[in-house]
């Protein structure tokens, strides 16, 4: 149903400022993107960078306050009812009906999106079959555990083969097992031909699962490509950071001579740590050991990152990633 | 949190509900091709509330029968056998109209207006402010394929019919629970009017009860009882009629702001015509204005809380 010529989500400098009575707080400050048809999409960003206002936007349950969003080929905001149509979504929360049974989440979904009673009733059968859902389909949906809530609106947000499917932070909350289940559950799906859109605040869900990566935080995409491409740009470097036990003078990287090693991109040196962005880590953790003890300060903590979403989160934000 | 996934055996690696790839293609393949109308997702929503309504009768009809019970029991059977209670409130400025009525008649009309009342707002405030707390249940049928208004006039039309068959069920009460001799003098003057009264006070019931739902903080939910069911009910003309406060002329005023007052008044003017009420333009006039307004409201606030 897609345009095949047009990508499946684009936006153009998308935002939303909500207003309170404390002034206007920005959480999506101009966001562009561009999902192609079967793609696997990540919005990488720590709690609160704007993920799931973006998602509210693209499904149409928020309303931007500036910029353009199509979804399918349809304007989020001018065809809301075009574009629920055309997606499914898998909410954050569990949302599915407290009053409902578990087929009956699905048939009543089903006739929602037009189908007849038999039609909704073969088709609730059949994803209940298909997720592992089937010998639970007469308890209530509160009696579901939380993968089994998960895998049922997922199943959910199918009933109607929706062009896109979103996902936000579909893996929250779950334990380590559950997540790995549901993470195989999308790579069949994606590998089926679904394009999926996907947030998460977890960087090996995204490196896990993702094609495509937009790394956002303050309401802002920083960087945007493949984990690799991502990788190569901005931070194909190992980080190395140590902290001391007292704040570092002014002068010691320098006398140390850190910055003229080979491979190092950059050393930053603030209060009680030195943090140094290299190509070629070896040797450079004992360095700053030796600098630290030849200053007189004990080493109180010390972490070498090698290259991943997360240096790559570090080098673009100057920041820790704050899960 | 998960009971299934851990209690599985190590030695089984294969994850519940993992589908395969080509269970994955035949779910996409014959997936049915969506043509929702606006009509099909209305009365698939409307179905999904008898579905409910269905699940939860025994609550809901014990919801709905108590109330009428327990007023009728007492206004009827007890005072009556006790003596002289029943002349308090309206009865009394009732008698100098009319002779002797009993004050069952004068509370039939009262007691379903109350009986409507509390039903809309049981049946659309309570699961409302439900839907909008933590988990944001709504969202499912937000995202269903119709504007979000739709949703709203769905959730009235629900309610109503909920609140209507809250008012009926207090005809076979009072017919049937009273001391000798108290029975009612109700009968039906006008059907088709009957009928338009029950409606439009049915849907202003529940376009109120709509309202409240999506302004009111769930914290402050007995603020409702106390706010809004008690003043409405108590100085809504259920024990007395209208005319009858004359004798407080400002409060006689007052009470105007009230839509309990012109379902109890429109309700006794078919129902027990032998009883003073308001001339009917008045009460239709304020219910049908009161549906368009409060219905027009509730659904703006509904939709300003659904798309934040």
């Amino acid at each position: 149903m897609t345009d095949a010529a047009g990508p499946a989500i684009r936006t153009e400098d998308l935002r939303k400022t909500y207003k309170s009575s404390r002034g206007d707080v920005p959480a999506v400050r101009g966001i562009d993107l561009s999902v192609g048809s079967g793609q696997f999409f990540g919005l990488l960003g720590p709690n609160g960078a704007g993920k799931s206002t973006t998602i509210g936007m693209l499904t149409t349950l928020v309303l931007p306050t500036g910029g353009r969003a199509w979804v399918a080929g349809l304007d989020v905001v001018a065809d809301p009812v075009g574009v629920k149509r055309r997606i499914g979504v898998v909410t954050q929360n569990n949302t599915l009906d407290m009053q409902l049974t578990v087929a009956e989440n699905l048939e009543f979904r089903s006739r929602f999106f037009g189908l007849g009673l038999r039609e909704a009733s073969r088709r609730a059968s059949q994803l209940l079959e298909v997720f592992g859902l089937a010998d639970r389909r007469k308890a209530m949906s509160t009696d579901l555990s939380g993968g089994q809530a998960k895998r049922l609106l997922i199943a959910r947000a199918l009933v109607h083969r929706p062009d896109v499917l979103f996902l936000d932070e579909p893996t929250a909350g779950l334990d380590p097992q559950t997540r790995v289940n549901l993470w195989d559950i999308l790579r069949v799906l994606h590998a089926e031909g679904q394009t999926i859109l996907l947030t998460t605040h977890y960087m090996e869900e995204a490196e896990a699962l993702c094609e495509q990566i937009a790394v956002i935080d303050h309401g802002e995409v920083l960087a945007s490509g493949t984990v690799n491409e991502l990788k190569a740009g901005a931070g194909a470097e190992t980080v190395i950071t140590v902290r001391y036990g007292d704040p570092v003078p002014g002068d010691m990287t320098e006398r140390a001579g850190l910055a003229e090693r080979p491979g190092v991109r950059k050393v930053e040196a603030d209060g009680d740590y030195v943090r140094v962005f290299t190509r070629e880590p070896e040797g450079v953790l004992g360095e700053l050991v030796t600098a630290g003890s030849a200053a007189g300060l004990t080493v109180r903590d010390a972490t070498q990152l090698k290259p991943s979403l997360e240096t790559v989160f570090l080098t673009l934000t100057g920041r820790e990633y704050r899960e | 949190m998960t009971t299934t996934t851990r209690k599985a055996p190590p030695v089984a690696p294969e994850h519940p509900g993992v589908p395969s790839a080509s269970e994955v293609a035949a779910l996409i393949a014959e997936a049915p091709v969506p043509r929702p109308t606006l009509i099909r997702t209305f009365n698939a929503m409307m179905a999904r509330e008898f579905r409910v309504l269905r699940r939860n009768a025994i609550a809901t009809f014990t919801r709905a029968v108590m109330q009428p019970l327990l007023f009728v029991f007492v206004f009827a059977y007890v005072f009556p056998k006790i003596g002289g209670g029943f002349n308090l409130g309206g009865g009394a400025a009732a008698s100098q109209a009319t002779g002797s009525i009993n004050f069952a008649t004068i509370l039939v009309p009262g007691l379903m207006a109350s009986m409507l009342l509390m039903q809309g707002i049981m049946a659309v405030t309570f699961p409302l402010v439900m839907e909008f707390s933590w988990q944001r249940t709504i969202e499912d049928r937000a995202l269903a394929p119709v504007p979000i208004r739709v949703l709203a006039i769905q959730k009235i039309v629900a309610g109503a019919i909920q609140s209507f068959i809250g008012a009926v069920i207090v005809f076979p009460i009072v017919l049937f629970v009273h001391a000798a001799g108290q029975a009612p003098h109700v009968h039906v003057t006008n059907w088709a009017l009957f009928a338009l009264i029950l409606i439009f006070a049915s849907l202003l019931t529940s376009a109120l009860g709509l309202l409240l739902g999506t302004i009111m903080d769930p914290r402050k939910m007995q603020m409702l009882f106390a706010v809004i069911l008690l003043p409405a009910t108590m100085l809504g003309c259920v024990y007395y009629p209208w005319s009858a406060l004359h004798h407080i002329r400002w409060l006689q005023i007052a009470v105007l702001i009230n839509p309990m007052v012109y379902m109890s008044e429109g309700l006794r003017a078919v129902l027990t015509p032998v009883l003073p009420h308001m001339p009917m333009w008045a009460v239709l006039f304020a219910l049908i204005g009161g549906t368009v307004v409060f219905g027009y409201l509730g659904t703006r606030t509904f939709t300003k809380r659904v798309l934040n």
